[in-house]
């Protein structure tokens, strides 16, 4: 595939703490085309943020590390890049916006400063030229007035208008691939539509490919064309965002799913799945789902299943799709087990 | 520039009318940034400017000095010795006749002079060292702190003792001593802000924007970590200006005939029953422009404090 932005390949991240190495990020891979949109979904530390963040090198070192695997973009392995080949990769061919836009922004300097030190760092231009620019990216982003937002400084404007300043910062350099690290998580929905909205525009006016980490599936419905499960530091299911909203293959994609609140039926609980992610160390043996999945067998607790392709370019990580026909007899021995 | 009350009143204003498109043209949208809101808040508070005038006055004595004083501050008279305030010495003269208004005036040159290179001494210091400990962490933190543990587990006074006794005794000795005991206190503060700095989101971002290390240091750590330091400094000025008067008190700071504060309380000690002014006048003056720094400093740190505004 040429038009291949950034391919991850079999990526160990692992912190490396008092009680013992951690596998953060166990073997992860999965790929962005130019102009896709693609999602990474979970829940709380199932490693997602750490794989966006070893793609910048920005793991908080010590603990954490890239282990081993390799990180390409365009054709470059950033995984054991040098800090000045990062820096000139940082803002610049890769942005970044995080989940906080009431902290992303030094509250001591002005809008247009924070974005005009942003444009010049990567670009060379006088202050004037950079600030026309600034104003010119506030406007693209949609925020009103924007000649005269340059001027004010962060703890005057509200938290969409703070989430569209560091997107317009992430996008002045016209980056190849936005990482957004949960963008709308900490806004309210109306203005969670409208940062949505804006980060899709982006995407098709400027064929930016986005890596969208989110715990969300509606913001993953509205935006993404594939979608990555991660479990526990792993992929577990891989598809496009149809096949897996539609059809999810992994017990723990089905699991998420089912625990959408549903409009059109009247069950009064909300299903959620047993357990928490458990707490991965060097020696975990067998899925790592097994302990919460319904359909678990004997196998799933002695060994680590590989991900199987269910389909063209779908992939899930479970023993009932080890073979096709084993399928009947496994999904058999799941419900025999549990009897 | 609109005064608050203004202000007040336009928005009470305001806040009656619905405003049904908040971003139509409003001229009033003014850009505030942090300090300058700081300054404000300064300006509200009384006691902050009551401090401030105080250290003004002896500011404004200390550059007078020359011009207002008929006498020479080591211009002794033995004639005139020990006498009470009066016309001719407005607080009185010393032991050799001395005029004490002039010493003390000429001493408040030398005690603010004192509180400022100590005090910057020990910030710059201090600073640095703060911010090398807390970005770089591991065992660069772990050596700074155990150094900064060593010296604050001497008494201050102690310590300045020390440093003088192998220096020797005069006044620049004494500015060395009192920025060295002072360098921990600055130290552990940057220290401490750096390290929650650090963790920082908008940290985080500068990096992810490929800035470099050592522009996110001075530009967004430095800046940031400033206001306890400014807080700091004030009120450390009002410490210098305190120790440098202990160790002159002890024969340890300024030598005679240096009108030092501290030296002037030492001195006149045997006469407190016989020509208490010798002792009072340079007591409450020592004493006002410590209340002064001290009330600009809690000004300030209330300034500051995001917490405190209304």
């Amino acid at each position: 595939m040429s038009d291949t932005i950034l391919e991850l390949n079999n990526l160990h991240t692992h912190f490396f703490t008092d009680s013992g190495e951690i596998p953060a990020v166990d073997g992860v891979s999965f790929h962005v085309n130019k102009g896709e949109v693609v999602g990474v979904v979970g829940e709380s530390g199932c490693g997602k943020s750490v794989t966006s963040l070893s793609v910048m090198q920005l793991v908080p070192s010590p603990p954490g590390r890239i282990v081993s695997g390799e990180i390409n973009f365009k054709g470059e392995n950033l995984a054991f890049a040098s800090e000045k080949r990062m820096r000139q990769i940082r803002g610049n061919e890769i942005a970044m916006i995080f989940q906080e836009p009431m902290t992303s922004l030094d509250p001591l300097y002005s809008i247009g400063n924070q974005l005009v030190e942003a444009i010049r760092m990567h670009n060379k231009m006088s202050k004037k030229e950079a600030r026309l620019k600034a104003i010119e990216m506030l406007d693209l982003v949609g925020i009103p007035r924007a000649s005269e937002v340059v001027d004010e400084f962060p703890h005057q404007l509200s938290g969409g208008m703070r989430q569209r300043v560091m997107i317009a910062m992430a996008m002045a350099c016209d980056p190849e691939l936005l990482i957004a690290d949960e963008p709308t998580t900490a806004l309210d929905v109306t203005i969670q539509a409208q940062i949505l909205d804006l980060m899709r525009d982006l995407n098709k006016q400027k064929d930016t490919g986005i890596l969208l980490i989110t715990h969300d599936l509606g913001v993953v419905a509205e935006m993404c064309d594939r979608v990555v499960v991660m479990y526990a530091g792993q992929v577990v299911e891989e598809g496009t965002v149809r096949e897996i909203l539609k059809d999810p293959k992994h017990p723990y994609t089905k699991g998420l799913i089912r625990s959408l609140p549903n409009l059109h039926e009247k069950e009064q609980k909300l299903y959620s799945i047993p357990g928490t992610v458990p707490k991965v160390t060097m020696d975990s043996v067998g899925c790592r789902f097994a302990p919460r999945c319904e359909y678990a067998f004997g196998r799933c607790f002695s060994e680590n299943p590989a991900l199987y392709e269910t389909e063209d370019h779908r992939y899930a990580r479970c023993f009932l799709y080890d073979d096709f026909e084993e399928q009947e007899v496994a999904t058999h021995a799941g419900t025999d087990s549990r009897s | 520039m609109k005064t608050s009350e203004e202000q007040r009143e336009q928005l009470e204003d305001e806040s009656q009318v619905y405003n049904p498109n908040p971003y139509q043209e409003e001229e009033d949208v003014e850009a505030i940034s942090p300090w300058k809101d700081a300054l404000k808040q300064l300006r509200k508070s009384p006691l902050a400017i009551t401090g401030f005038l105080l250290v003004l006055f002896f500011i404004i004595l200390g550059f007078v000095a020359p011009f207002v004083s008929p006498y020479e501050f080591d211009g002794d008279d033995p004639i005139n010795r020990l006498q009470p305030p009066s016309a001719d010495h407005w607080l009185g003269t010393d032991d050799i006749g001395r005029d004490i208004f002039t010493r003390l005036a000429y001493g408040a040159r030398i005690s603010l002079i004192t509180g400022f290179t100590a005090v910057t001494g020990a910030l710059v210091f201090g600073t640095l060292l703060g911010i090398i400990s807390g970005y770089f962490g591991r065992w660069v933190d772990m050596l700074i702190s155990r150094i900064f543990d060593i010296l604050l587990a001497f008494p201050s006074i102690l310590l300045a003792i020390a440093v003088v006794a192998i220096l020797g005794a005069s006044l620049t000795n004494a500015l060395i001593a009192i920025a060295i005991i002072n360098i921990p206190i600055f130290g552990r503060l940057v220290r401490s802000k750096v390290i929650s700095l650090r963790e920082e989101e908008f940290i985080l971002a500068a990096k992810a924007q490929g800035m470099k290390r050592g522009r996110i240091l001075l530009h967004h750590i430095l800046p940031n970590s400033l206001a306890p330091i400014i807080v700091q400094a004030t009120l450390g000025f009002g410490t210098a200006i305190l120790e440098a008067a202990a160790l002159g008190f002890l024969g340890l700071g300024a030598q005679p005939p240096t009108p030092e504060w501290g030296k002037m309380l030492s001195d006149s000690r045997d006469f407190i029953q016989l020509a208490p002014w010798t002792l009072i006048f340079p007591g409450v003056s020592i004493m006002l422009v410590v209340l002064g720094f001290n009330l600009i400093g809690d000004g300030l740190r209330d300034a500051l404090d995001p917490k405190m505004k209304n």
